[in-house]
């Protein structure tokens, strides 16, 4: 018997030997149901060589960045959670490239995935985030919303103002890889802590599994509802699973503030209202998350949060602040001139069409927000955005005037 | 199965420690998708954990109770699948429009013991009552088929034998990794560039074709492309597409082999017409030709005698055959008793498609019903016989006369 298996086992040793670990191995095994032993994990394995992802179509930050030596280096690591290598990076192999930006093409399962894999996420973080060194630098937090200047934009053009950023509650799996009692565990906190908001911010939450259609219908009507994510940039991470179990919106009586629970990140937070004054939607924005983790805190919970990457969500695209301050602003005009590209890129922000992300642009109308999220505070974001847009607006009206415009200088490089 | 190694025979083997070998994952190490920290989600009751199932309707559902659950949730398989790697994808598709969904998929060949206290009664709803005592039949002599030669062309499109194929002691689809795949690809492409004659044919690579071998792939409506059925997808099978996934057939266009999709290996025989007798000796005779080639190598595929030949959705166990046509019924498919006669001759209809889709212009995809519990030639014998009489009954209603008189008796 001896002879046969090591006959059988030399000719296997190009595609891989199985080894299985335990007394239970008689003949016929799979012929005697009863007999199949659980017994110790282990799996089939090849080099690291032979798993890794064929990456030659690709262009996103992962892919850049992937080296085959990285990936033998951290195939084999897993957080003390159980999260690895290969499904952090499911999303990035499974999408090359997209149309419209280059997407990270990765994501974290849990807080200390950015530890565990930093070899990777490093630099793509600092690809990402212009530079951004996490080994060697801090990330100032600033919810002061006072500082904001000039943050009343001309209503003739700006149509609606948005502040977005998420959290994600300390020792609970993110999204991708978050069991359904965690989630669960995820909503509880959330839909607790949310109970105690009061006055301006006293609200409601709804629960995708439970709504009525009537309320279905309303939260549709007033732009709040999300559904489950269709982009396979989110599904094929794992956000997805589930649905609609232990996922909400939650949102203030005068409806300008909102939460949303479980969808790509713990809680996306956001602050709303149509028209141009921007200062005062940061002012509720930063009220409401303040109120948010006091009350987490009072129950024992608290954020994701280091001085280094400061504020942790899913997607590494999202560190630091998580901050996406933007505004719906008419820009026919200026729309239509080839220099807009470079305009928005010297003043460091990022249009995307009105649908949000993944959409394009509808009659002149953009969606113009920061590029930026990581290693500029809160309240410098928002200038950024409201500097910006000011900047944008004069240009409109200037060539409706038809006057000449200026690409602005760009910025000091950021970060070295 | 004379001259099986004993490797084939139980399909799993013992190393012995060789500096040469590549590492071993141990234990914490975890699996390429979903929950793979089944350890950390011990920290929750079971009730925490337990899926929302109540709107649901498919097998899984009918089945996985909360106390079902508890037990179930510690296991894994020797590979690291867990229960919830099994259900994800019943649990975020509720139900389906056309067909009682399974709503569970295995991810290697132990899935079926390891949690045969769910797969078990899920098998036995699905296969109409199959029972965890009965043995499934295996027969794959074209011989033992009766006609099958003659049915009418001009109401019978095409006629196709479709079935799956595992490879013994590599995960299934949703739970291989990219070596293990790429490792029964290469292991198809060698046995499949053995065949000859009528069966000599030419693998084309997804991620590798040409424009125009694409092109030529789909216009001979071979070409399979990355699933978009979230039946699929919830899974995992549609991880790292396109890498070592692809196509293989002969030159004359009518045996086809899948490499990776849903399953290791899907074989198809095909060919326009209504000669069912001739796709289906193409079909054994080439299945034939590539067992050996594969044992050949030393490899096995997943059978045993309770479950017949083993593939990734228990909905295919035992034969993982479906014989099906494209068949022109318009008046028959109008007939309130359609339904009715196809239940009663074990068959059943999808769009032409193949499954989740509508019939187009009265052309409907008529299949088997059943996959265990029958042998091959007994399923194919059904298609053919109650192809022929649908295709009677098309014909009496095309001149106004009623079928009542040839209804058939249930199988």
């Amino acid at each position: 018997m001896a002879s046969s298996f090591s006959r059988i086992l030399s000719s296997k040793r190009t595609i891989g030997v199985l080894t299985f670990v335990g007394s239970s191995v008689t003949a016929g095994l799979l012929l005697h149901r009863e007999h199949v032993s659980a017994g110790n994990p282990v799996r089939r394995s090849y080099p690291a060589s032979a798993e890794y992802p064929d990456l030659r179509q690709h262009n996103n930050c992962m892919a850049t960045h992937l080296t085959p030596a990285i990936y033998a280096k951290l195939c084999d690591k897993a957080t003390p959670n159980g999260y690895t290598l290969d499904l952090a990076i499911q999303t990035g192999v499974d999408n090359p490239g997209h149309p419209f930006i280059k997407t990270v093409g990765m994501v974290a399962g849990d807080e200390e995935s950015y530890e565990v894999f930093a070899d990777l996420l490093d630099p793509v973080i600092k690809e990402r985030h212009n530079g951004y060194n996490p080994s060697t630098m801090k990330h100032p937090t600033d919810l002061d919303a006072s500082k904001i200047h000039s943050g009343n934009f001309d209503s003739r053009y700006v149509l609606s103002s948005r502040v977005r950023t998420g959290r994600s509650i300390r020792g609970l799996s993110l999204p991708p890889a978050c069991t359904r009692a965690e989630r669960r565990e995820v909503e509880r906190v959330v839909v607790d802590a949310l109970a105690g908001l009061k006055d301006d911010l006293d609200g409601k939450y709804y629960s995708l599994t439970q709504m009525t259609d009537k309320e279905q219908q309303q939260l549709i009507d007033d732009h709040f509802l999300f559904d489950k994510p269709v982009s396979p940039l989110l599904t094929c991470a794992g956000m997805a699973r589930d649905w609609p179990d232990a996922r909400g919106i939650w949102h203030n009586n005068e409806k300008t503030f909102l939460v949303w629970v479980n969808e790509e990140d713990h809680t996306r937070v956001i602050s709303m209202e149509k028209g141009g004054n921007m200062k005062r939607v940061f002012e509720r924005f930063c009220k409401g998350l303040k109120e948010v983790e006091r009350l987490i805190q009072e129950r024992g919970w608290e954020f994701m949060w280091n001085e280094k990457l400061g504020y942790i969500l899913t997607c590494p695209s999202n560190l630091g602040t998580g901050l996406r301050a933007g505004v719906h602003v008419k820009l026919p005009l200026l729309s239509k001139d080839p220099r807009l590209v470079k305009i928005l890129e010297n003043l460091r922000l990022q249009k995307r069409g009105t649908g949000g992300v993944d959409t394009a642009a509808v009659g002149g109308v953009f969606d113009i927000s920061n590029l930026d999220r990581l290693g500029l505070s809160e309240v410098q974001l928002v200038q950024t955005v409201v500097d910006g847009v000011n900047y944008l607006i004069e240009c409109e009206k200037r060539l409706e005037k038809g006057q000449d415009i200026k690409v602005p200088p760009p910025p000091l490089k950021q970060f070295k | 199965m004379g001259g099986e190694t004993l490797l084939g025979t139980i399909g799993i083997f013992v190393s012995t420690p060789d500096s040469n070998s590549p590492q071993i994952r141990q234990q914490g190490s975890a699996m390429p998708f979903g929950n793979t920290h089944n350890k950390a989600k011990m920290n929750y009751d079971s009730d925490q954990e337990y899926p929302d199932l109540s709107k649901h309707n498919n097998h899984m559902a009918k089945i996985l109770t909360p106390a079902m659950y508890e037990r179930l949730r510690s296991k894994e398989t020797p590979s690291g699948f867990t229960l919830d790697d099994i259900i994800q994808t019943g649990i975020d598709n509720p139900g389906h429009p056309f067909i009682m969904t399974v709503g569970c998929v295995a991810g290697d060949e132990e899935t079926y013991e390891v949690f045969k206290e769910l797969l078990d009664p899920v098998i036995e709803d699905r296969h109409g009552g199959y029972k965890p005592s009965d043995k499934h039949k295996t027969d794959i002599d074209p011989a033992n088929l009766k006609g099958g030669d003659d049915l009418d062309p001009d109401y019978v499109l095409s006629s196709r034998v479709r079935t799956g194929r595992s490879v013994r002691g590599f995960c299934l689809p949703p739970h291989c990794s990219r070596g293990e795949r790429r490792a029964v690809e290469k292991l198809s492409i060698e046995a499949l560039a053995s065949l000859t004659g009528d069966l000599n044919g030419k693998y084309y690579a997804l991620k590798n074709m040409t424009d125009a071998e694409q092109q030529q792939l789909i216009d001979d409506h071979f070409l399979f492309d990355k699933p978009v059925s979230p039946l699929l997808l919830a899974s995992g099978m549609g991880r790292d597409w396109p890498d070592a996934r692809g196509i293989w057939h002969n030159d004359n266009k009518t045996f086809l082999v899948w490499v990776n999709e849903e399953d290791h290996l899907r074989v198809i025989s095909m060919q326009k017409g209504g000669n069912m007798k001739e796709v289906f000796n193409r079909f054994c005779t080439g299945l034939t030709k590539i067992e050996t080639l594969f044992k050949e190598r030393n490899h096995a595929f997943m059978w045993n005698e309770h479950l017949g030949y083993v593939l990734t959705c228990p909905s295919n166990l035992g034969t993982g055959l479906r014989a099906g046509v494209h068949v022109k019924l318009p008046n028959m498919s109008k007939n309130a008793k359609f339904e009715d006669v196809l239940k009663k001759l074990r068959l059943q209809k999808r769009g032409t498609g193949g499954v989740d889709t509508a019939a187009v212009g009265g052309v409907f995809d008529i299949s088997n019903a059943d996959r265990l519990g029958f042998s091959e030639v007994e399923l194919v014998q059904m298609v053919v016989d109650g192809v022929k009489l649908l295709v009677d009954m098309e014909k009496k209603l095309e001149k106004g006369q009623s079928i009542d008189d040839i209804m058939p008796a249930q199988k």
